[in-house]
Order: structure tokens, then sequence, then C-alpha cells
């Protein structure tokens, strides 16, 4: 952290990025597989993972691994992610961000609506994908349930996943877009101005009770 | 049998590109199996394991004639037996050949996600290429008649070849070598028709005014046919699909679902493209910083004077 401004405001904890960045890692591992046991257009990528044969193996344990790292980022982020009045009023004026007036609309708490969106797309897809998933897994599930059930099971699972990639993929491209948000999640900190133009809310929160983040104190105290 | 014969292939799983097909006047085979011949005797089981060098576990007795009481990766062919009473409450042994049907129109290679892991020759014949199975499991899925089985120690999915390593060199399959009665035959699917044909109307004259050929159009017809005493209901026969078909879930799956998805991806990144190009990315500028800091020493002026 050693050029870490004075001022700046911690937005994830260590063990918040450690956990976004497992749960990262294991949700490319798990596109880049399952696409490829998708369309045949991605089979080559099969040889990222030691063939056809790992692939199918480890799919299967990077899935559980995700389920088990992404409930980790649930419990650490769902308070952060409950809408509100002003998250409806923001999705009303979404247009404006998408041209860079992002002045004009709601002031925005910790997290944006589209944020939240991602959040809770997720947080439902995740598990719809986990158990999908074991139905399908052939070694250990393969006799668990019947072969109509499995096939339904396939289906939801690789619809869910195609949504689960474009939600994924609106949000590394807002990270990417917004500039500061991925210098957030790698090193955790993001400068007072930066808050104030994109998080006002979460901001004045931090202000008021002389906070650098990434939570309200719950007293006023001193400024840690 | 893998490469020796891919210029032989008329689909291949897991490819958008056409299969060589320089070959042409392949005459389609068939295996015909005729249920109102068999005796039930296994030879044909046998035949298989020999012929293949299959050795499957021995198993308990599970109180049926069905022996082992299911295909597994070991087991290509199995006879299911059947009890059946019929309209004039006289008992009738039904004895069917179970074993992977050679869809024209395969369900499992449809399914199949790996690149040349299941072939169709010309001759209509579905085979697995092992070297390039990846054990998912998908054929199972795609198969209308419940074939396919993958093993649990070398995770390849395993069925019925219709011995396409004789087949290719001009030699019938092992069980329709081994058959003492001449219920299973083959030849070409014609032939194999007619013969069925002559075999029906005298069923027929027999007094089995149901009796038929099993060439399930809704697969496209199958490269291994049976002639049924009940060809109006073939469920009688250890549950033989009455009319078998690829899962409409598993059509979508494979069908509709991969070019929309596609499609779906495809415009969220070039949509992501163009905004970045159009609209550029989102920055943090000194008067962002300024007005930050400002927020902050309001903030503090206020405490200041209310404390």
């Amino acid at each position: 952290m050693s050029n870490r401004p004075k001022d700046a405001i911690t937005r994830y904890k260590t063990v918040s990025r450690l956990n976004h960045w497992l749960t990262a890692l294991c949700f490319v591992l798990l596109t880049l597989s399952g696409l490829a046991m998708f369309h045949p257009y991605f089979f080559f990528l099969s040889f990222l993972f030691g063939g056809g044969q790992w692939m199918r193996a480890i799919h299967p344990w990077i899935g559980v691994t995700l389920m088990a790292s992404f409930t980790g980022l649930f419990i650490q982020f769902w308070h952060h992610n409950l809408w509100a009045r002003h998250d409806t009023e923001w999705v009303k004026n979404v247009d404006k961000l998408l041209v860079g007036k992002e002045d004009e609309m709601p002031e925005v708490g910790v997290n944006n609506a589209g944020q939240k969106g991602v959040f809770w797309g997720m947080t439902i897809l995740v598990p719809v994908l986990l158990l999908s998933g074991l139905i399908a897994w052939e070694y250990y599930f393969g006799h668990a349930t019947s072969i109509p059930v499995q096939r339904i099971a396939l289906l939801i699972h690789s619809t869910a996943a195609i949504g689960a990639i474009l939600i994924w993929m609106v949000h590394v491209y807002a990270a990417l877009w917004i500039k500061g948000s991925m210098r957030a999640m790698w090193r955790g900190w993001v400068t007072p101005g930066w808050a104030w133009k994109h998080h006002r809310k979460w901001f004045r929160e931090l202000v008021e009770t002389r906070s650098n983040g990434p939570d309200p104190n719950p007293k006023p105290g001193n400024r840690a | 049998m893998a490469d020796l014969q891919s210029q032989n292939y008329i689909r291949v799983s897991a490819t958008t590109l056409t299969p060589p097909a320089t070959r042409a006047n392949v005459e389609e085979v068939a295996k015909l199996i005729d249920v109102s011949r068999c005796i039930g005797c296994k030879a044909c089981q046998s035949a298989c394991m020999e012929w293949n060098d299959l050795r499957p576990e021995m198993e308990e007795f599970q109180g049926s004639y069905d022996n082992p009481h299911d295909l597994n990766p070991g087991v290509w062919t199995l006879m299911r037996f059947t009890e059946y009473e019929n309209t004039s409450g006289d008992l009738e042994w039904l004895i069917r050949k179970d074993g992977c049907m050679h869809c024209e129109d395969p369900g499992c290679l449809k399914a199949c996600p790996s690149p040349g892991a299941i072939v169709q020759y010309a001759n209509g014949i579905v085979d697995f290429v092992s070297d390039a199975c990846i054990g998912c499991g998908y054929c199972i899925k795609g198969c209308p008649f419940n074939i396919p089985r993958v093993s649990d120690k070398d995770h390849k999915s395993y069925k019925c070849t219709l011995c396409s390593d004789r087949v290719g060199v001009g030699l019938e399959p092992a069980c329709v070598k081994s058959c003492p009665t001449g219920a299973i035959m083959f030849g070409t699917k014609n032939d194999m028709k007619d013969w069925a044909g002559e075999r029906i109307e005298e069923l027929k004259e027999r007094g089995f005014e149901n009796a038929g050929l099993y060439d399930p159009a809704e697969v496209g017809g199958t490269h291994v046919m049976y002639v049924l005493h009940h060809a109006d209901k073939p469920s009688l026969y250890a549950g033989l699909p009455d009319r078998p078909r690829i899962s409409p879930i598993v059509g979508l799956w494979k069908g509709l679902m991969k070019p929309v998805a596609l499609l779906a991806l495809a415009f969220a990144g070039i949509g992501s493209l163009v905004h970045a190009i159009v609209a550029g990315p989102e920055e943090v500028d000194e008067e962002d910083e300024a007005a930050a800091r400002q927020e902050i020493e309001r903030v503090e002026r206020e405490r200041g004077a209310t404390s």
C-alpha cells in the first residue's frame, strides 16, 4: 500500500478482495470449460484444462468451489445490496449514466442499482447452476435422478450459465469503464473524488461518521 | 474403431464442418431381430462378450431372467424378458434383445459435446470413438432408448458398435453369427425390410394381426429393427419406446439455444466495445477531488460549530 494516498477511502477489505478474486477465477474457469462443452466453436478451450477428460472432471469441482466462495461474498455484501426506492429512480435514469451524465442521476450509496442487479442476479443463478450441475454430474449423480430430469437440468444449466456470463460481461465492462474500479478491487482503496463522483451517498455517510470506509462508523469518532 | 474408416463418416458429433463426403453409393445396413423367433438362449450376449473382449463383473441374482440386470459398460446387448398375458388369457414370453438401435438420426451424436467422439458411417452404423470421449454422459441424455453407459473406471461411454470392425471387413456382427434360430439377421437395410415383410405375413397368417416391423420414423428409422408380434404396442417388450424421439428438451438445448446464446454473447461483447469507443472511459478528475475535499471540510466545519 506504499502509494496509497493519505486521504484514500477503503472500498474493499483484504478478505473481501481475496474472496472476490477467488470467485472471479472460478467463474472464468467455469465459463471457459462450460462454453467448451456448450458449443463446438469453443471446444478448443478444453486444451487449457489438459484435454476434454480433465475439463469434464474438473468443471464440477470448480463449480462447488465457486458456490462456497460466492457464499462468502454473499455474507459480506448482501446488506449493501438491499433495494431502495432511489435504486428504482436510478434505473429509470440509466441512459444518463451511459452518456456520462452521472451528475444528473440520484445519489448512489455503496452500490448502485446496476451493481445490486449483478449481485442479485448472481445470487439467484449461482445456486441454480450448482443444483442443475449436480444433477448433470455423471460420475457421482448419474443414477440419482431420471434421464428426463437430467435433460431438463442441462437445459436449465446452460440457460442459467449464459445468463450468468452476460451479467458477468456487464460487470467486467463496467469495471473497465469506470476508471478506479479495478484499483478498488485489486488494492482496496479509492480516492475521495471517486467516491464523490460515483457513490456520493456512501461518501457522505463515511464523512458524516468520520469513517475511511468501507462502512460508516457506528458512532461518530476519530477518523482512523 | 477409430480412424480406419474416417472417410466413411456421414455424421460427426460436435462439429460444424461437413464430414468427408466423397464416397457414394454405400448401402445402408441393418440388423433385423425377429423377436418371434427368439428362444432367449443368450448366445448373442455371449458372442458379443467374446468378440468384443468384454468381461463384465458377476452380479447377484435379481429375481429375473435378465442377466445381468441392465446394460453396462461391459454389456452392450442384453436379453430382456417380459411375461405378457394376452387378451385371450394366455401367457406370452416376450424376449427382446436390447442394445443400441443405431438410429438414422442419433440422439447421442446430437447431444455429444466432443468433436468426433460419436460418428455415423455411411452404412448407418453409429460408433463411439473412445479417444475423443470425455465422459460427460450427454449421450445418455440424448439417447431415446436409454442405451449408452459411462464407465466409472475409464470415464468412457460404451454401447453396441454393431461390430463395425467386423462389418467393415465384410463379416456379419458376432451376435448374428451366433444366433441358433436365425432370429438375428444382418444385411442391407432394404433386404432386411423385405425379409421382415415376409416374416410379418407369416405371423399374420398365424393369428398375430398386429405383427409388424419396428423401424421408428421419429428417429429417421433405425439400423437395428425388430419384428414384433405386437407392433401396435412396442412398450410390451420391456419398455421399448412406442414412439421414440430425441427429447424436445435436448432439441432445444442442442438446437435453438446454441445460436441464440452465441448471438447474446456477441451482442454484449460488441455493445461493450462500441460503448467503449463512443462514450469512452469514465474518469475522476481534479474537480471531483476538489468537490470531495470541500464536502469533507464543510462537514468538519459544521461539526466544529455544533460541538
